[in-house]
């Protein structure tokens, strides 16, 4: 029924088999549109947050999906600034799932502030001294240039390129895509540290201060630094997982060897460098504010998180990915990409939650959070939106250049040379 | 951000004498009922009800008959230098340099919160609910304060509205400068063994300029660098240890 739209030379499932695939997440859409609508009607009391956790995992869902659509700009400005050609192989789908990851955070914040009419007040009376303005700022900004990076593939889709001003259109953005993966790569070098800036300038949190360069806090590069670590690791394990579902190679297994390469070097320089915050943390912040080490750790965010993040999830990715030998085999590679996102998703977990539970006056208690319903729903509804328009794009747009290469379609025994990726002028 | 000279103009501030404190609460019932703040339908939620003025209760950790309790009420601090200032993104919030109060604009606020994450004395408090007054009460509200809607912060203001409504009168009588008792906060006024003073940290002619200077003097969590203008007065070396972090041997007490 839908052949016309599908790209030429590749083969999708019938109609029949995508159309509950997607009545399944949009069931789970559909709970997160009821959560966000109780949330904006009768407000924020439909959440577990209170005085002391301001913010909940709304803000650690934000950040991390931030950081993991982190691979759009990173493998835009290793494509299209360094030159890796290898990686156009990925691109595309990079820059959807940049787009998801982007569009759910804005709309996820939008849902998190306590006015949501007032979002605006942010650019219009904005307070240049917060690094909440500058993430706001970048982030809104950067959905345009990303939306912008998603245009001309979703105007290649076959019908659509029939109409000659699409055509057209579609094809003058695509010749500017350095131009958009520069300013791609500007912004977001900015906003992924701001995002760390956040809590690194909280001075009278000793568990999130931070001393730093000028005016930006060590979490403000660390945050950078994690994320291109991270990202390219989630643009891999996505992919890998479309490919596990749609049963296809979509990708060469050397592109999947350089992402996890280059995520393994940088994930190694983090987690160097963030056990030498830690250290300088340890003797610099916690004392000077009378406390010590084992002061901000205790029940559910016990000394274990501190472990797990930067031991189990940091060094030993870190290891896989970086050994040839190792990331060679399909499991490890996968296992070591999954580990990297997990530390980077438990940093910003820790970032965001344990700064708040910890009490600062010697008589206040250490508190504890859990979600509500309504909490999990806009976060899972987030991803349930992201599946959706992954699967849209993939159906019906020419995702992967490589597809059509490494799974020739044979129709009535001829093969089908069309590479499926619609020619631009 | 520049941190704000503290030394010139005015600097409003009080002192909180903890041996005279009895934790009785009218501070925080007056402070409540000047300032308009909503009642939640369950004010046993201590984690989401609004008080400008929270009391919080500390003992000396030992068991009968050496047992001592104290009491820390909690206003805003107005620090002078404001963990929360800097990092509001619709600059909301502001170190007034004439007064060194910290004020919020409610209709400005837009509810991130992030005031209240960068405050460790939890002195903001977020309206998770629409403002409710139970019956009756509502026929008791200030037209001086505006009440707040859902969804923004809200702290205390050092009752800024009295000091408005002090300079209106000091103007209409041809004075510019207030005298020491022409403007003090509800908290002050209510407190029954008049544990709260307050006026100008800066003005020598001012009951507060010398009692901060006192050996007794000290803040909360003065090592964090945020120069609140709350001091409190305390001759238990106990009570004190309870105002800051300190490592083992750290703690020299008034000594």
């Amino acid at each position: 029924m839908d052949l016309a739209l599908i790209p030429n030379g590749v083969q999708r499932c019938s109609l029949k088999a995508f159309v509950p695939w997607l009545l399944l997440w949009l069931l789970i859409v559909a709970w997160g549109l009821l959560s966000a609508f109780l949330v904006l009607f009768k407000g924020l009391n439909q959440t577990n947050m209170n005085h002391y956790f301001a913010f909940g995992l709304w803000i650690v869902f934000d950040l991390s999906v931030i950081a993991l659509g982190a691979g759009a700009f990173f493998t835009g400005f290793l494509t299209y600034i360094i030159g890796k050609e290898e990686l156009t192989a990925i691109i595309n789908a990079a820059v959807v799932i940049g787009f998801i990851c982007y569009s759910a955070a804005i709309a996820m914040l939008g849902i998190d502030i306590g006015q949501p009419l007032r979002g605006w007040f942010i650019f219009w009376h904005a307070n240049v001294h917060s690094m909440l303005t500058e993430v706001s700022f970048c982030i809104t900004v950067y959905l345009g240039v990303l939306t912008i990076e998603y245009l001309p593939l979703i105007l290649s889709n076959r019908k659509l390129n029939e109409v000659r001003e699409f055509n057209i259109f579609g094809s003058n953005l695509h010749h500017a895509v350095a131009l958009f993966a520069a300013a791609g790569t500007f912004l977001s070098f900015f906003h992924q540290g701001s995002l760390g800036g956040m809590f690194g300038v909280l001075f009278a949190r000793p568990f999130a201060f931070r001393e730093g360069f000028s005016i930006w806090p060590w979490t403000f590069f660390l945050f950078i630094l994690s994320s291109i670590a991270a990202g390219p690791s989630f643009t891999l394990l996505c992919v890998w997982i479309v490919q596990k579902v749609t049963g296809k190679e979509l990708v060469k297994r050397s592109v999947f060897t350089m992402l996890a390469k280059i995520s393994g070097w940088l994930l190694a320089t983090y987690v160097i460098l963030k056990i030498v915050d830690t250290i300088s943390w340890v003797y610099g912040v916690v004392p000077r504010a009378g406390l010590s080490f084992m002061d901000f750790y205790e029940g559910t965010y016990g000394v274990w998180l501190i472990i797990a993040e930067i031991g189990i999830f940091g060094i030993i990715p870190a290891i896989i990915l970086i050994t040839p030998r190792l990331r060679e085999r399909n499991g490890l590679l996968i296992t070591g990409a999954l580990m990297n996102i997990t530390g980077i998703v438990l940093n910003r977990f820790v970032f965001t939650i344990q700064t708040l539970a910890v009490p600062v006056m010697p008589f206040d208690k250490f508190m504890s959070y859990f979600p509500t319903w309504q909490e999990w729903g806009i976060a899972i509804g987030s991803i349930g939106y992201g599946i959706l328009v992954f699967s849209l794009s993939y159906r019906y747009l020419p995702l992967f250049p490589q597809e059509a290469e490494l799974n020739p379609v044979t129709v009535l025994g001829k093969a089908v040379t069309d590479s499926g990726v619609v020619k631009r002028g | 951000m520049k941190k704000e000279d503290s030394t010139q103009g005015t600097r409003y501030g009080m002192v909180i004498d903890l041996d005279t404190c009895t934790g009785c609460g009218v501070c925080s019932v007056a402070c409540a009922s000047e300032n308009n703040v909503s009642v939640l339908y369950d004010e046993s939620d201590k984690t989401r009800n609004i008080t400008w003025m929270q009391i919080y209760m500390v003992t000396n950790g030992k068991g009968f008959p050496k047992t001592e309790v104290g009491y820390i009420p909690r206003p805003c601090m107005q620090c002078d230098n404001p963990p929360c200032v800097p990092v509001c993104p619709p600059t909301a919030t502001r170190r007034d340099p004439n007064t060194g109060i910290v004020s919020q604009i409610y209709t400005r606020c837009i509810g991130c919160r992030y005031c209240m994450a960068a405050c460790p004395y939890h002195a903001r408090s977020f309206n998770w609910f629409d403002p409710s007054f139970p019956e009756g009460m509502d026929r008791y509200l200030s037209p001086e304060v505006s009440p707040r809607m859902r969804g923004v912060v809200e702290k205390c203001s050092f009752c800024h509205h009295r000091l408005m409504r002090a300079k209106a009168k000091a103007y209409a009588d041809g004075r510019r400068d207030l005298k020491e008792d022409e403007y003090i906060p509800a908290c002050v006024e209510a407190c029954p063994t008049k544990a709260i003073t307050f006026g100008d940290l800066n003005n020598p002619k001012h009951t507060v300029y010398a009692l901060i200077k006192s050996p007794d003097a000290f803040r909360l969590l003065e090592r964090l660098d945020t120069e609140p203008k709350v001091y409190y007065r305390s001759t238990k070396d106990w009570v004190r240890r309870m105002a800051d972090n300190y490592l083992a041997g750290e703690f020299k007490g008034r000594g």
